[in-house]
């Protein structure tokens, strides 16, 4: 049965025309059980996923089981994958800010971070970002490490049976959720950080509502501790699971919480900083175990780190109330100068009364910087970031256009997929679910 | 080494490794490796067309600029020396790889080093063996398609990092559209495993020597390499039940 002849949506005798596309037949499977069926041994061919409430979306798992004991597992990618890097060739620079904030949707603010810092580095503009826009992103990307860590952890105990990890996981989650819409508008695919700053200062009452959210979480975030470093049944589910240790890490690739629990200190905000990072006063957690419960300490104490960071960040942005969050080069800036005006639409009524009133040049420039944007030098650039799960990159081609000529972003998940094999094959069958969770992929970054 | 050492136990080190003679010796150090050979450069990297005009090339230009020409190029290749540990890294390459072809690019604080395909492997394996060197750390694989680069329209971008020295390197290889094949990195990174394999969904690029090339965010039986500049957006029709939506770019005009 080939592809063109099969279309599982057509009616009894309805014509196909064209090629269909679909992955239900799911060659490579058909292909996996056939040889099982002709082998005729006590293995069992487990087909898990993509749809499968501990798979951390459409991941899919193809395991081969001796008893409860797996002999092989091999991921399979690609459900999710949108086409975006293919995409945002097609957009302005700008826009494709909205593009990649799509990719990691647990952790948005750093796809954007890293899009934005690899356009700023090809314009040459990465010292004229204003330290007020720093801050902001930096508060909002520290926050936005909290909040995907919380749901790391939730999901991760959820999977184990520890709901109350999740449900309060996600209560947190959405005390800083609250925040970000107050500031961005929305509560995840902010397209907020922009390259040369940031789209819209704080809000008047941004501070004060800051300040509620940071006692908000001293108060709870000590309850995870509490329920779970020394829960018996968890250190059960957890210690020893998922082992890679520092050269497997190397080899395949693996950064963020999951390096670091083989207690290598690497973090690329102490390593490499970037939005000033260098002038915050935090540590980078290890822990010594390479374990799966080692990634949940560190995930822990991080969020402890990324508060500190927070309350730094909260002072600063206090006392730099009123400055610029966006480069002063108007080109690149647009569409920064925006305000809620009295119809609650977002344009700024003296930037419209100056095109429309004042100048026929700045109205076609107006013009030419909405419908074409911005124009970036030829040439590439790669820059990496700490993202929760561990390094984030972008590596951006411009041939000069106001277009990227290539967009692709290196996200964690994708290569910590690839240890999967080393970490669950002569494991339990469970704890496949456990090891998966402690890599924390989020499929949305992992197949683009 | 004595009897009772424990297998690999000979090569435990305590202390940060700074002597030039720590390098493996086997394959890679060779007795007759040059203290600082010329390097050959490979042929210069494609131009940009002229730009004229304030905006995009083919827009009506009513600005009044219309006669601004200006030269937008490809970063060009650097020459030494280069500063900071770059002259380290590039002489020490020079002197590990035998007759290597090199361009070295400096542009905005990256290093890029490009390498003709035939020498890759070696390249790679120097840079992550070498004490010096010890690029230990592959980030990332990506491709990009130059449909005006004649003879190279196909480019391979390797991303990799040195945790022991902190650095960051580039090295960038090409092969012809016509003969799509760059030997595989995954001997020496098996980062790039999956780096590979999706460069190779995307671009059609060969790596030989992968040990299992096959499509990893396409669909298995999918036709073509669809983030080459050729593909179109939106690609193939999508049909559904006799209907038939075009592709995107057929329907409205982005250019």
């Amino acid at each position: 049965m080939t592809a063109q002849e099969h279309d599982l949506y057509a009616n009894p005798g309805e014509e196909t025309e064209g090629t269909v596309y679909t992955a239900v037949g799911g060659g490579d499977w058909a292909d996996i059980a056939g040889e099982q069926a002709e082998r005729g041994d006590e293995v069992l061919v487990i087909n898990m996923g993509p749809q499968h409430p501990s798979t951390h979306g459409v991941l899919r798992l193809m395991v081969e089981c001796d008893g409860e004991t797996v002999t092989s597992i091999r991921p399979g990618i690609g459900f999710l994958h949108t086409g975006i890097e293919k995409n945002m060739e097609y957009r302005s620079w700008t826009q494709g800010t909205t593009f990649v904030t799509r990719m990691d949707y647990v952790s948005p603010l750093f796809n954007e971070a890293a899009y934005c810092l690899a356009v700023e580095r090809l314009l040459g503009i990465e010292d004229q970002i204003p330290q007020r826009a720093n801050d902001i992103r930096v508060l909002m990307m520290e926050l936005c490490r909290i909040a995907s860590h919380l749901v790391a952890i939730g999901t991760g105990g959820m999977e184990i049976g520890a709901l109350t990890v999740m449900t309060i996981g996600f209560r947190e989650r959405e005390m800083i959720l609250d925040f970000f819409e107050a500031v961005t508008g929305l509560r995840m695919n902010h397209a907020y950080i922009r390259p040369g700053g940031v789209a819209l200062d704080l809000p008047e009452t941004g501070i004060a509502q800051l300040r509620d959210l940071i006692n908000w979480l001293e108060k709870h975030l000590p309850e995870y501790a509490a329920f779970c470093n020394e829960n018996p049944i968890f250190k059960g589910r957890m210690v020893g699971i998922g082992y890679q240790d520092l050269a497997a890490c190397f080899a395949l690739g693996v950064t963020g919480p999951v390096l670091r629990s083989t207690g290598y200190a690497w973090d690329l905000r102490k390593q490499q900083p970037y939005c000033g990072y260098e002038t915050y006063d935090f540590d980078v957690i290890t822990w010594d175990t390479s374990d799966a419960y080692g990634r949940f300490r560190v995930r822990l104490d991080e969020m402890w780190e990324s508060l500190k960071i927070v309350k730094q960040a909260t002072d600063r942005l206090e006392a730099s109330t009123g400055q610029p969050v966006m480069v002063d080069d108007p080109k690149i800036a647009w569409p920064a100068t925006l305000a809620v005006g009295p119809d609650g639409q977002g344009n700024s009524h003296e930037h419209i009364k100056h095109i429309m009133g004042d100048s026929m040049e700045a109205l076609i420039h107006h013009f030419k910087l909405v419908t074409e944007g911005f124009r970036v030098p030829p040439g590439q650039a790669y820059v990496p970031i700490e993202s929760p799960k561990g390094e984030i990159a972008c590596h951006v081609v411009s041939d000069g256009g106001t277009r990227p000529y290539r967009a692709h972003m290196r996200d964690p998940g994708f290569n910590h997929l690839q240890s999967v094999p080393i970490q669950c094959e002569g494991g339990m069958l469970a704890d496949v679910v456990v090891a998966i969770g402690s890599l924390d992929p989020v499929m949305g970054g992992v197949d683009r | 080494m004595s009897q009772d050492k424990l297998p690999g136990e000979e090569k435990t080190v305590d202390k940060p490794v700074t002597d030039p003679e720590a390098s493996p010796k086997a394959g890679v150090e060779r007795e007759d490796a040059q203290p600082n050979p010329t390097p050959l450069v490979p042929a210069e990297p494609k131009g940009v067309p002229l730009r004229a005009g304030m905006w995009s090339q083919g827009t009506g230009d009513t600005s009044g600029y219309s006669r601004i020409v200006r030269t937008t190029g490809w970063p060009a290749p650097s020459e030494p020396p280069y500063g900071s540990w770059y002259d380290d890294a590039y002489s020490r390459l020079l002197s590990l790889v035998e007759g290597l072809r090199i361009a070295v690019i400096l542009d905005r604080g990256e290093l890029t080093f490009r390498v003709p395909r035939e020498q890759l492997t070696e390249v790679m394996r120097s840079l992550r063996d070498d004490a010096l060197l010890r690029f230990e750390f592959c980030a990332s694989v990506s491709g990009v398609h130059y449909p005006d680069d004649a003879g190279a329209e196909l480019h391979s971008v390797y991303h990799l990092q040195s945790m022991t020295h902190n650095r960051r390197l580039r090295v960038e290889t090409s092969c012809p559209d016509a003969d799509p094949h760059i030997p595989s990195v995954v001997a020496t990174y098996p980062a790039a495993d999956w780096h590979e394999r999706e460069t190779w969904d995307m671009f059609g690029i060969v790596f030989d020597g992968h040990p299992h090339l096959t499509r990893i965010l396409m669909p298995d039986d999918w036709a073509g390499h669809p983030q080459r500049k050729d593909y179109p957006l939106g690609g193939i029709p999508i049909e559904y039940k006799g209907t038939t939506v075009p592709p995107v770019d057929a329907r409205r005009s982005y250019r």
